[in-house]
């Protein structure tokens, strides 16, 4: 961490960047962050640590990719909860989740995908076709799945400019499905012990899955102690903590998410917090949300609610499931991975039943006095599920707000009213 | 206690004002294209001890005059629920949006629905209309409800339906019966709202769109009941707005009690 700015440019211009179009990139996401995050009061002392992340989030952390891969390791990027960050690991591989989260190069996407394809998807074509993100130009191999129809056939269309990989996600949760999905592993291994040149060790994996299981350890103290009243701290920021865990060194991240959770017990026992004890407390499920979106948490804290709770893949299902470390053989630790890996809830699954029984669980351990739906528009799968999951909290008491939106901001005026308004209706 | 309830929406400016809990006066003027200003207007009209704002440019208005906020939801509600202290259910179809409330005695929200970012089902929709027959919006409603039928209008794009409507003026649709397809259209799009929130009778009828009697008939036969139109429709975001600024003082309780229907 030294002062002396650095020059990536020359970085940047090797990996292959746009460097005129990545400096728009550059100036827009501190403004963001700047707006969302450090207008916020007090925070929790430890985000420090995450203000520098996001300051270095394209310089820093690829210039230690890059020397990753000099050093002979490889970088695999992936979109998704259901890659198995723990093989890519034991396999000398960093794991990077790729960018996705703002409108970028649209024009250039929609040659290639109708206008109605889900921001995420049309986003991850732009920062590729756009050229501007460092992670997916230093990725040796993306690794995409089969978690919905535009996603899988999208992916053959980024296989034109980047080296793809597809998963096969089943879509049910029988034993012959765990048994298919327990077999995609090992053709992933396989994939991946050709692109690293590397051979699957049960030693490096067990390494690799105490390492990723404390991460998630880690992040669900962190999370644990916002079931606190007032909450110590706001949900844009353990937004971020989760956000930036999918490409962070993992051993570094664990280690400061752990500082971020000792202070937070400690404002917990002295009765701290970022909110008032009033304040309207939301929990949000539905679909990801990667850097720079953090436009709907953003909303709702500034119209004076709290969010105490995510119920998506850049939240509980990141964390909330460890992987066995029982395991004595190889084998038997690959069985740990599928197992944990397929218990994730996705609305991709039919039926999906986990997901209404987290977010009941959830809404009632975090105090949630209402539940937001979030979807991205043309995301089937979640806003049809949303049905589902509305009839069943307002079955339990709990107030529902479904919000279908995108990467822009041209809906945050009509936004703001229809949060501002579930938060009067919450607290009245 | 004096209190001015401001509505500052997209097309409209309005204000009630507040004397002890009773309503002295109200306004309505048009928003032009400077609304603050039209709300520094009726802001300076008469002294008061409060400034309450709702409506689109209610955060601007908050930081200008120092008012105090709730949303055109919590307002309407509010409002509606003194005009008619039976009602359960509110229709606002307003210039740049719709939106339907379910709210307990006293006027406490219960769920509320509105059009997310395009002018479907608004009263922009039925301007835009108006403008392509090169009829006002009233005429326009009066050809509705003299209309022998209607012709189906399908697209609630108010881009593609305007395309739609030409189409169907070239193909020589009389102009009245096509009228009362985009009234039927808007009218459909509300009903679903309405039943999404499960909203129950009696179900008042407010903004703009009240003033259009098309609408009224149209909304009226969809729920198969009586429509309570508020006498001054315009108004009862800033009726709202201004009670809500009463109780913040500790005048009236917001909320009372009284027996519950069943749905619409």
């Amino acid at each position: 961490m030294s002062d002396a700015p650095v020059d990536y440019r020359p970085m940047w211009t090797d990996l292959g960047l746009d460097l005129e179009a990545h400096d728009l990139l550059l100036t827009a996401i501190p403004q963001l962050y700047a707006d969302a995050y450090l207008s916020q009061q007090d925070r929790p002392e430890g985000m420090a640590y995450f203000d520098f992340v996001m300051s270095e989030i394209h310089g820093l952390r690829i210039k230690e990719l890059v020397d990753h891969k000099a050093a002979g390791g490889t970088v695999i990027g992936t979109f998704c909860v259901y890659v198995p960050e723990e093989i890519i690991r034991a396999l000398g591989g960093v794991s990077v989740g790729l960018c996705a989260g703002a409108e970028w190069a649209y024009d250039q996407v929609e040659q290639l995908l109708p206008r109605n394809t889900c921001a995420l998807i049309k986003s991850a074509m732009g920062f590729k076709l756009g050229k501007v993100c460092p992670y997916v130009e230093s990725a040796d191999l993306v690794i995409g799945e089969t978690t919905c129809d535009g996603k899988k056939k999208a992916w053959e269309l980024l296989g034109e400019y980047a080296p793809v990989y597809v998963m096969e996600l089943p879509q049910m949760k029988r034993p012959q499905d765990l048994a298919f999905w327990r077999e995609e592993l090992d053709r992933l291994v396989e994939k991946l012990e050709e692109v690293t040149g590397n051979t699957l060790t049960f030693e490096a994996l067990q390494k690799a899955t105490k390492e990723v299981n404390d991460k998630r350890r880690a992040l669900q103290r962190l999370n644990a102690a916002r079931a606190a009243s007032p909450a110590p701290i706001s949900g844009k920021d353990a937004l971020l903590a989760v956000q930036v865990a999918f490409y962070d060194d993992v051993p570094r991240f664990t280690e400061m998410v752990n500082k971020i959770a000792d202070e937070l017990e400690q404002r917990v026992a002295s009765g701290k917090g970022v909110a008032t004890a009033d304040a309207p407390r939301v929990l949000i499920t539905g679909t990801p949300m990667s850097v720079p979106n953090w436009k709907v948490h953003d909303i709702v804290e500034k119209a004076g609610g709290v969010v105490v709770a995510e119920e998506m893949c850049t939240g509980s299902r990141y964390y909330d499931k460890l992987v066995s470390e029982d395991a004595t053989t190889l084998e038997g630790a690959m069985d740990a991975l599928a197992v944990k890996y397929l218990d994730v809830n996705c609305a991709c699954f039919t039926p999906n039943q986990g997901r209404i029984d987290d977010v009941l669980r959830m809404a009632k351990e975090y105090k949630a006095d209402g539940v937001l739906h979030y979807a991205l528009q043309f995301c089937a799968t979640y806003q049809i599920e949303a049905t589902t999951v509305e009839r069943s909290a307002q079955e339990a008491g709990l107030p529902v707000l479904r919000v279908d939106t995108d990467y822009s901001m041209e809906d945050v005026g009509q936004l703001s009213t229809r949060v501002e308004a579930f938060l009067e209706m919450l607290k009245a | 206690m004096r209190v001015l309830g401001l509505d500052v929406g997209s097309r409209t400016v309005d204000a009630v004002w507040l004397e002890d809990g009773a309503a002295a006066e109200s306004a309505v003027l048009d928003a032009g294209f400077a609304p603050q200003e039209v709300a520094a207007e009726l802001v300076a009209r008469r002294p008061v001890d409060r400034v309450v704002a709702t409506g689109y440019g209610r955060h601007a208005a908050a930081e200008r005059f120092g008012a105090d906020v709730i949303t055109e939801i919590g307002a309407y509600a509010l409002g509606a629920s003194r005009l008619f202290p039976e009602a359960r259910s509110i229709l606002d179809i307003g210039g740049q949006d719709t939106k339907v409330i379910l709210f307990a005695a006293g006027g406490k929200v219960a769920d509320f629905e509105m059009n997310d970012k395009c002018a479907a089902g608004t009263g922009r929709f039925l301007e835009v209309m108006a403008r392509a027959f090169g009829v006002d919006v009233g005429e326009m409603a009066e050809e509705a409800i003299a209309a022998d039928g209607s012709v189906a209008v399908s697209s609630m794009c108010t881009v593609f339906a305007e395309s739609e409507v030409i189409g169907l003026l070239h193909r020589g649709e009389p102009r009245a019966r096509i009228a009362r397809g985009l009234h039927e259209a808007v009218v459909r799009r509300t009903l679903s709202s309405l039943h999404r929130v499960r909203a129950r009778p009696p179900l008042v009828f407010a903004g703009g769109g009240a003033r259009n009697a098309a609408l009224v008939e149209l909304v009226a036969a969809g729920i198969g009941g009586h429509v309570l139109v508020a006498p001054d429709p315009q108004t009862v975001g800033a009726l709202g707005a201004a009670l809500y600024g009463a109780a913040l003082r500790g005048a009236a309780p917001l909320h009372q009690q009284a027996p519950e229907k069943e749905d619409i």
